[in-house]
C-alpha cells in the first residue's frame, strides 16, 4: 500500500516542488531523479502484484472523501475560472453540472458510512503503472533537452518550463490514481486531474490556435467526464453505496453492472479520442513534441482504454458491448483511411494512435477472455513504439527543422541513427514479428469465435485496416531510406538526455517482443484467470518458436547490410534515355538542369481527411446514441 | 509429414514447378497471340543468365532489401507447406513484400519511385481478400494451422464459394498479370518503363524472379487450402484457374489504379466478405 500511495503522492509533492524551480540545473536533476524514483517504484508495484487475486485496501480515515471531493471542487472552480474567462460557455455550463452531479454522488456517499476499498493493485494495474511511470518517465527526461531547444527555437514564446514540468509530474500522478482507484469517487477525482493537465499542456505554446485547441480538448473530455458521475449516481440509487467500488460492481455481473459499466465507457471513448470524439487528440498535435507523445502513449488516452478494458468482462456478450466494439472497430479502420492522406508525421502518429485505440476499445467490448488478452498486449506494444516514433520526429523536427515527411527524403545519410530508430519504430507498429502485428494477429484469432455475427464484421473491419495500415506506414519508410545524392549526416546536434532515451526507448521495442511470452504467461495470463473462470492458454509454443525465429531473422539480417553495400558496381539511375549528369540532375526541356523530386502518393480523393471524418464522425456519434439509448432503456432510466 | 521435411521439399521443388508452370503460361499466351513460344524452360535460361550479369546497382543498400524479400518469401512458403498458422504465414508474406518495397525506394528513380506506390496500392488491394480468406477457411476447419486445413476430409470450397471466386479475383494481381499488373508487368514497352523492377539487374533481378516463382507455390496452395484433401480435384482446379489467369492476362489492357483498387476492395467486400459473415451466422 505504501507503494501505491507514493507513486500517487511523490510525483504530486514533486509537481509542487518543480513550480518553484527556477534554475535549469537543480530542474533537470530533480526531473530525472523523479523520473528514476517513479520508474523503479513502479516496477516494484508490478513486481508485488504477482498474486492469485487482486489486493484492495482501505483507508481508515473518514475525511479522505472529503478530501478528495474538496479537490473536486477545486479542479472544477479552476476550470470554472478559466472557461468563463475565455468565454468559453459551453464548457463552463459542463464544468458547473459535473460539479453539480459529483456534489450529489458525494453526498449521497458520504451520507451512508459505509466502507469500500478505496485502492486496487492486480497485474494489470501493474501493467499500467509501469507504462505510465517507465515509458511516462523517459519523456519527461526527454523533455529537458527537448523544451530548452524548443525555447531557442521559438524565442517569441514566454518561457513557462517550471510550471511545464509541474505540470508534466501532476499528469503522472493522476494517472497513477486512475489505475490505483477502486472507489469510483477516487477514479473521477483523477480522472479530472488528467483532463485539466491535458488542458494545460496543450495550450502550453499560447497561440491563438493551441488556445483554441487546448478548449476543444478540453470540452470533449469535460462531455465524457460527465458520464462517471452520472454512473455513479445511478449505481447509488439503484444499488447502494455498497457498489461505487469497481471490484464489487465488476463481481456483481452485467445484472447490476451493465449500466454504469457502458456510462464510465462513453467516458472512455471521449478520453481514448474514438469518433465521434477523436478530433482533440489531432488538435492536441499543437503542443511541445513531448507532450504529444505522453498524452499519445503513455497517460491520457490509456486511461480511457483503461477503463474500459478494466470493465471488459461485464461487456462479454452484450450488446451495449458489441455497440462499443464496432465504435473501436469503426474508428480502427476510418482513422488507418485517414492517415494515409496525411504528409505531416506528427499527424500520420496520431491518427495512427487513434486506430490502434480503436482497435484496443473493439477487443474490449468484445470482452472475451482471448480479446482482452489481445488488448492489453496492444496497450503495452503501443505504448512504447508510439513513444519512440513521437520523440524521434520531434528530434528529426528540431534538426531539419520541419515535421513534413516530404521534407523527410534521404533522412538515412543526414541522421543515420535516428534514422534506424524510426525505422525500429515504424516496423513495431505494423510489421510482423514485431508487437503490434502480434497483437494484431491475437485479435484476429479473438475476433473470429466471439459474438457471432459480430466478431467476423470486425475481422473484416482488421482485414481492409491492415492493408490501409501497411500502406502509409511504407510509404514513411520509403520516403526516409530513399537517398538522391548522399550528404553526410550530422547528429552531434541533438542533445545528449534526447539521444539516450531514444536509444532505451528503441531497445525496449526489440526487447519486449523477446519478452512477450513471458509478459503474457506469468502477468496477463494470471490476471485473466482471477477475473475470468476458465481461460485457455492464449500462445501455443510453436508459434512463439516462428514468432522468435522470424524476430531473429529481422535482426540479424542488417548486419549483411555492409556487405551487400559494398557488393555492386555504382551506376546512375536510369531516365529514359537523357543524358546523365550527376546523381539526382537530370537536363530537362531547353537544356535547364533540374533536380529530381519525388513525392509520395497519397491518395487525396480516396482518403480526404475532411470527408472520411465528417462521416465517421457521424457513424460515431450514430453509435454513441445507440449507446445511451441502450443505457437508458437498460436502467429504466 | 514431418513439417521441417514438408518445408525442404517446398524450398526444392517450389522453383522446379515454378518454372515448369511459368515456361507453360509463356507457351501457352504465345499460341493465343498467334506465335510459336519459348521453350518450357524459358524462365530458367532467363534466371541463369541474369545470375552470370555483371552486378550494378545505384546503391547496394537495394540488394540488401531485395535478398531480404526473397529470404522472407522463402520463409512465409515454408511455414505454410510446414502446416503452420495459416495467419502467420500471411504476416510474413506481408512482410517480405514491405520489403521488396523498400527496396525499389532506395534508388530513388522515378520509374522505381512509382513502381513502389504501385506495389503499395496492390499490397492494399489484396491484403483484405487473403486475410478474409483464411478466416474463412477457419471457419471451415476450426482451425488456423494450415497442416489441419490439408488434412481437412470434405471439400471446404463448398462453403467458400464466394472466398474461392474472391481470391481467384487476386490472383491476378499476385501473379502479376493484366488488368492489375500496374507496378510492374512482363512487358517493358509500357509508360513505367519495368516500373518497381527499374533498377534492378543481375542476380538481384534473379532473386526477384525467383521469389515471384516462390511466391506462385504459395498463392497455389491457398487454392489447394479449398479442396481439402480432394487432390485430384485441386489440380484440376489449379489447371483451370490458372488458363483463366492466361486468358484474362491476354484479352484484357491495364487499368487505372483507382479502378484496381475500388474493384479489389469491392470484390472482397462483395465475395468473401459475404461469404464468411454469412458462414458466420450459419
Amino acid at each position: 500500500m505504501e507503494l501505491l500511495v507514493f507513486l500517487i503522492l511523490f510525483p504530486l509533492l514533486l509537481s509542487g516542488l518543480l513550480v518553484f524551480i527556477r534554475n535549469e540545473k537543480t530542474r533537470g536533476l530533480a526531473v530525472i531523479i523523479g523520473a528514476a524514483l517513479a520508474g523503479i517504484a513502479s516496477l516494484f508495484v508490478l513486481a508485488s502484484s504477482f498474486t492469485d487475486k487482486a489486493t484492495y485496501y482501505t483507508f481508515p480515515v473518514g475525511y479522505l472523501g472529503l478530501i478528495i471531493f474538496i479537490g473536486d471542487i477545486l479542479i472544477s472552480g479552476y476550470l470554472v475560472f478559466a472557461c468563463f474567462k475565455a468565454r468559453q460557455y459551453l464548457s463552463t455550463g459542463i464544468v458547473i453540472l459535473q460539479l453539480v452531479l459529483i456534489g450529489i454522488a458525494e453526498f449521497l456517499a458520504l451520507s451512508d458510512h459505509s466502507q469500500v476499498h478505496d485502492l486496487l493493485i492486480d497485474q494489470f494495474s501493474g501493467i499500467m503503472a509501469v507504462i505510465i511511470g517507465v515509458i511516462g518517465g523517459l519523456i519527461c527526461v526527454y523533455a529537458l533537452g527537448y523544451m530548452r531547444e524548443y525555447h531557442e527555437r521559438h524565442p517569441e514564446r514566454s518561457d513557462n518550463r517550471a510550471k511545464f514540468f509541474a505540470v508534466l509530474f501532476l499528469f503522472l500522478s493522476g494517472m497513477f490514481g486512475v489505475v490505483f482507484s477502486n472507489n469510483l469517487l477516487w477514479l473521477y477525482f483523477f480522472w479530472e486531474i488528467t483532463t485539466l493537465c491535458s488542458y494545460l499542456l496543450i495550450r502550453y505554446p499560447e497561440t491563438d490556435e493551441a488556445v483554441k485547441n487546448s478548449f476543444k480538448a478540453l470540452l470533449y473530455n469535460l462531455v465524457g467526464g460527465l458520464f462517471i458521475p452520472i454512473a455513479i449516481i445511478y449505481t447509488i440509487l439503484t444499488n447502494g453505496t455498497g457498489y461505487i467500488a469497481i471490484n464489487e460492481l465488476i463481481s456483481a455481473g452485467p445484472a447490476i453492472a451493465l449500466v454504469p459499466a457502458g456510462l464510465i465507457a462513453i467516458a472512455g471513448l471521449a478520453k481514448s479520442a474514438q469518433f465521434p470524439f477523436s478530433s482533440w487528440l489531432v488538435g492536441a498535435m499543437v503542443a511541445p513534441t513531448p507532450v504529444s507523445a505522453l498524452l499519445h502513449s503513455s497517460t491520457m488516452v490509456k486511461a480511457g482504454v483503461y477503463v474500459i478494458a478494466r470493465f471488459a468482462p461485464v461487456f462479454e456478450g452484450q450488446m451495449i458491448g458489441i455497440i462499443i466494439a464496432l465504435i473501436g472497430g469503426i474508428t480502427f479502420l476510418a482513422a488507418s483511411c485517414i492517415a494515409v492522406s496525411q504528409s505531416n508525421a506528427k499527424k500520420v502518429l496520431a491518427y495512427s494512435t487513434i486506430a490502434n485505440l480503436g482497435l484496443i476499445v473493439a477487443c474490449c467490448g468484445v470482452g472475451t477472455p482471448a480479446a482482452l488478452w489481445a488488448a492489453v498486449l496492444l496497450i503495452i506494444f503501443h505504448a512504447i513504439a508510439k513513444s519512440l516514433l513521437f520523440l524521434s520526429v520531434g528530434t528529426v523536427e528540431h534538426q531539419i527543422g520541419s515535421r513534413n515527411i516530404e521534407d523527410m527524403t534521404g533522412l538515412v545519410t543526414r541522421m543515420p541513427l535516428v534514422t534506424m530508430m524510426i525505422l525500429i519504430g515504424i516496423s513495431g507498429m505494423f510489421l510482423a514479428p514485431f508487437g503490434m502485428l502480434l497483437s494484431k494477429w491475437a485479435s484476429l484469432h479473438a475476433f473470429v469465435e466471439a459474438v457471432p455475427p459480430y466478431g467476423v464484421l470486425l475481422v473484416i473491419i482488421i482485414a481492409y485496416g491492415s492493408g490501409i495500415t501497411a500502406f502509409f506506414w511504407t510509404k514513411w519508410m520509403g520516403k526516409i531510406i530513399s537517398v538522391g545524392e548522399p550528404k553526410t549526416g550530422n547528429e552531434s546536434l541533438i542533445p545528449k538526455t534526447e539521444k539516450s532515451i531514444l536509444f532505451i526507448l528503441t531497445l525496449l521495442t526489440v526487447l519486449i517482443c523477446f519478452c512477450f511470452p513471458v509478459i503474457s504467461l506469468y502477468i496477463i495470463e494470471p490476471w485473466l484467470l482471477s477475473i475470468y473462470s476458465s481461460v485457455t492458454t492464449m500462445l501455443s509454443l510453436s508459434n512463439i518458436e516462428i514468432m522468435l525465429m522470424m524476430l531473429f531473422l529481422v535482426l540479424v539480417m542488417p548486419l549483411l547490410l555492409t556487405r551487400f553495400r559494398r557488393s555492386a558496381i555504382h551506376v546512375p539511375r536510369y531516365l529514359c534515355g537523357l543524358p546523365e549528369t550527376s546523381n539526382a540532375v537530370f537536363t530537362g526541356s531547353c537544356g535547364i538542369t533540374r533536380e529530381i523530386a519525388l513525392s509520395n502518393y497519397y491518395l487525396e480523393k480516396t482518403f480526404g481527411e475532411e470527408r472520411l471524418s465528417r462521416i465517421s464522425v457521424g457513424a460515431g456519434l450514430l453509435l454513441i446514441i445507440i449507446l445511451l439509448n441502450i443505457i437508458i432503456i437498460r436502467g429504466g432510466l | 509429414m514431418n513439417p521441417f521435411i514438408a518445408a525442404g521439399i517446398f524450398i526444392i521443388l517450389a522453383p522446379i514447378i515454378g518454372i515448369l508452370i511459368a515456361g507453360t503460361d509463356r507457351i501457352i499466351t504465345a499460341r493465343m497471340q498467334g506465335r510459336v513460344g519459348p521453350p518450357i524452360l524459358q524462365p530458367w535460361y532467363d534466371i541463369r543468365k541474369l545470375f552470370e550479369k555483371r552486378q550494378v546497382a545505384v546503391w547496394g543498400a537495394q540488394n540488401f532489401f531485395i535478398f531480404c524479400y526473397l529470404i522472407f518469401m522463402i520463409f512465409s512458403g515454408a511455414l505454410f507447406y510446414a502446416g503452420g498458422d495459416i495467419l502467420l504465414v500471411i504476416f510474413a508474406f506481408t512482410l517480405a513484400h514491405v520489403f521488396m518495397i523498400l527496396g525499389c525506394y532506395v534508388s530513388f528513380s522515378p520509374y522505381a519511385h512509382v513502381g513502389a506506390e504501385r506495389e503499395l496500392i496492390q499490397l492494399m488491394a489484396v491484403e483484405p481478400m487473403i486475410i478474409i480468406t483464411a478466416i474463412g477457411l477457419y471457419q471451415v476447419n476450426g482451425s488456423f494451422y494450415v497442416g489441419d486445413m490439408l488434412n481437412h476430409p470434405g471439400l471446404p470450397v463448398v462453403l467458400l464459394p464466394g472466398a474461392l471466386l474472391g481470391f481467384i479475383f487476386i490472383l491476378t494481381f499476385k501473379l502479376r498479370k493484366s488488368p492489375f499488373d500496374l507496378a510492374s508487368s512482363h512487358h517493358a514497352h509500357q509508360e513505367l518503363v519495368k516500373g518497381s523492377t527499374t533498377e534492378f539487374s543481375g542476380y538481384t533481378l534473379a532473386m526477384i524472379e525467383l521469389s515471384h516463382l516462390y511466391e506462385l507455390i504459395v498463392m497455389l496452395g491457398f487454392v489447394w487450402l479449398f479442396f481439402g484433401d480432394n487432390l485430384i480435384l485441386c489440380v484440376i482446379a489449379i489447371i483451370v484457374i490458372l488458363f483463366l489467369e492466361i486468358l484474362i492476362d491476354n484479352c484484357t489492357s491495364r487499368v487505372r489504379w483507382q479502378d484496381a483498387l475500388s474493384s479489389s476492395w469491392f470484390v472482397t467486400l462483395a465475395l468473401g466478405a459475404g461469404n464468411i459473415f454469412v458462414l458466420s451466422l450459419m
